[in-house]
């Protein structure tokens, strides 16, 4: 480990996300409060009206104009940062197509709460789920230590010149943003170092006054499906480079999160819960509680949500006799949640196991402990062969 | 590990309070995870922070169901039919009121402590902040940390006057709780 | 599935009637102040009545009265009011 050890201290999620923002450089932000991340927004505010964070704060008076802020100031070669919620999001959804389209390597925030349709200030995934065709690389973590370590690694990863994607950065609403707990706050010049290879790379295209070149202009037949063909090989890099990165900063910082995914005593396990987000933190101390018990159960925490993280899921689920989602989130139109459907998608090639969708902590309602009890419960019934519900609205039941 | 439920109106600094006790554990050496839940962002309206402290690091991330310790800033909420819900036997229980506790609130709890904090904060702070005061309370009933520990973290959400007039509360609210056991 | 829960909203889609209780939160409990009219400066001009937010004033036939189940203090109808025949008070002066 080259890093020297961090300043530690009790921080809310949303300060921590404002903090790494700030060890990052960047030199464009623009940002819109907006409950639960308004504090990312003030704290950040505050460090550029303070000179600790040498910045060009651009105001706007909403999210659709700070992404198109963004954007325009990344396509003119900027490194810029911003971060949102929820309605936030889905208001900026055009300007974030354009981003992923373009090519260009905005890292944003979004703390996860629920969507419109009925109006909810509450916790849940549904922001996120809303977005997840734009193109962008999506990431999700599951405590605040995380955070601040998965933002400086979305720099080094949307920055890659064989990447050059948008990366947004998901947490819980409420019990990641405003839950306050210690972390370890790497050293400014130890982040300088870790990024500093990203300027040793050939400089992407960018765009200059009085130039001649131009981004987006030409998007008739066959230079759009060239354009939307480049941007999907692209996510399929992504997903050996989010590895890559994750090994790296492990040497460097002494902290790694295993890349698109987490397995948690899943080697030995005989079936696997799949759960994202604070909930995973949740389901490992239930994991902890029924290995005791001689329950061979383990857990995979999915980090990477886009692009899909199939090859490690395929070879962490391979063999495994049952396998439960858990999903903050509904699938419109599917009779699963959103990341279980996503998983049905390589049954074929782990074995075609049971596969058990739950969908849970929705609208500030909690995943609890005895909620994944039985999950796990049910779940490890199925691996027995036992009649099994295919899918479960843990509220609703 | 042990659970704690902080229970307070919008404006009272509950919030601040969890997140304090979150800070004061941590400086001796523990690990915390604090956060809060209300729904409606404003003055007045019911809030409840938890707050989490264990040995190891804390992976669990919901609301308390099981606390070891409740904390009721405003005494208007006694009124929660879910107050004690879940309460784990032998808990401890804080209360902002002028009388020392006599019933024993619920059969789980063995530790009662009750301190004047909206008295002590209105002559120490000049206002209706009760939160550091009972945070003395706390430390002093349950014996689950050190004032010092308090004092020390203060001034990192505190400065000042006001940083000096919340160290007398506190100090205040340790000394001057009344501790009733079952 | 077995659906346990009990279904609030009657209609397909999330409708409710102003008329019934649907969710009723103790609103009153959150205020610090409240309006206390002095009746003989009143003009009943209902300026009150059209601001409140939760639209909790009683028409009481020559004055509008808060509702202080529901009131929250916010003080717009001091405010508003023409005559200025609102006084917002602490809610400490009328406590048990």
């Amino acid at each position: 480990m080259k890093a020297k050890k961090g300043k530690v201290s009790v921080m809310t999620g949303n300060v921590v996300a404002a903090n790494a923002a700030r060890l990052c450089r960047p030199e464009v932000i623009a940002c819109y409060p907006i409950t639960p991340q308004s504090e990312v927004a003030e704290t950040i505010s505050g460090f550029v009206a303070d000179g600790s964070l040498d910045s060009e704060i651009v105001e706007v008076e909403g999210e659709n104009s700070a992404m198109n802020v963004v954007l325009a100031a990344s396509v003119a070669g900027a490194r810029t940062f911003t971060a949102t919620s929820s309605y936030g999001l889905v208001y900026m959804y055009d300007a974030m197509l354009q981003a992923s389209g373009y090519r260009v390597p905005v890292v944003m925030v979004n703390v996860n709460r629920e969507t419109p349709g009925i109006q909810a200030v509450s916790s849940g995934q549904q922001d996120m789920i809303s977005t997840r065709d734009s193109g962008w690389v999506q990431i999700i973590v599951e405590n605040n230590q995380e955070i601040v370590d998965q933002i400086i690694m979305s720099y080094k990863l949307a920055e890659d010149f064989d990447i050059q994607l948008p990366v947004m950065v998901n947490y819980d609403g409420y019990y990641l943003s405003y839950l306050a707990e210690a972390v370890e706050m790497p050293d400014p010049a130890d982040v300088d170092a870790f990024l500093a290879d990203l300027k040793k790379q050939p400089q992407r295209p960018r765009l200059i006054p009085g130039a001649s070149t131009g981004c987006g202009t030409h998007g008739m037949e066959m230079g759009y499906v060239e354009v939307r063909y480049k941007h999907w090989l692209a996510l399929d890099r992504v997903k050996q480079k989010v590895d890559e990165i994750d090994k790296e900063f492990g040497a460097y910082f002494g902290r790694s999160y295993g890349g698109q995914i987490e397995e948690y005593r899943n080697s030995d396990a005989d079936f696997t819960i799949l759960a994202s987000g604070s909930a995973a933190g949740t389901a490992k101390t239930v994991v902890d509680a029924r290995r005791e018990q001689g329950i061979k159960v383990g857990l995979v925490k999915q980090r990477l949500f886009r692009p899909f993280p199939e090859e490690r899921l395929i070879k962490a689920l391979k063999g495994k006799k049952a396998i439960g989602v858990i999903d903050r989130s509904v699938g419109f139109g599917w009779k699963y949640g959103p990341m279980c459907t996503e998983l049905k998608a390589i049954a074929p090639a782990i074995g075609a196991p049971p596969i058990l969708s739950y969908i849970d902590g929705l609208a500030n309602l909690d995943i609890t402990i005895p909620h994944i009890e039985r999950v796990v419960d049910e779940v490890g019934a199925a691996a027995k062969g036992k009649a099994y519900q295919d899918v479960t609205w843990i509220p609703m039941e | 590990m042990k659970e704690i439920r902080i229970h307070g109106r919008g404006g009272q600094g509950a919030v601040l309070a969890a997140r304090m006790l979150a800070s004061a554990f941590v400086a001796e050496g523990k690990y915390v995870a604090s956060f809060p839940m209300y729904g409606f962002e404003r003055r007045g309206a019911p809030v409840v922070a938890f707050t989490r402290v264990d040995d190891k690091p804390i992976r669990e991330k919901t609301q308390i169901y099981n606390p070891d310790g409740i904390l009721v800033i405003d005494p208007g909420l006694l009124t929660l039919p879910t107050l004690f819900t879940g309460v784990k036997p032998g808990a401890a229980f804080i209360l902002n009121s002028p009388k020392k506790l006599v019933d024993q609130p619920n059969e789980n709890i063995k530790i009662g402590g009750a301190v004047n904090a909206t008295g002590i904060a209105v002559q120490e702070i000049g206002r209706d902040i009760p939160n550091t005061c009972l945070l003395g309370a706390f430390a002093a009933a349950t014996g689950w940390l050190k004032l010092e520990s308090i004092l020390a973290c203060l001034p990192d959400y505190l400065s000042g006057d006001i940083l000096q007039r919340n160290l007398k509360s506190a100090e205040r609210g340790y000394k001057e709780v009344e501790v009733t056991k079952w | 599935m077995v659906i346990k829960h009990k279904m609030i909203f009657k209609t397909e889609s999330p409708w409710s009637d102003a008329n019934e209780k649907m969710l009723v939160l103790d609103t009153g409990s959150w205020r610090t102040e409240r309006p206390v009219l002095d009746v003989s400066k009143c003009n009943y001009c209902g300026l009150c009545a059209l601001y409140c937010p939760p639209q909790c004033m009683k028409d009481m036939g020559d004055h509008y009265e808060a509702n202080l189940a529901f009131c929250k203090g916010c003080g717009i109808c001091a405010k508003e009011c023409p005559k200025q025949a609102y006084a917002m008070v602490p809610e400490g002066e009328f406590s048990k």
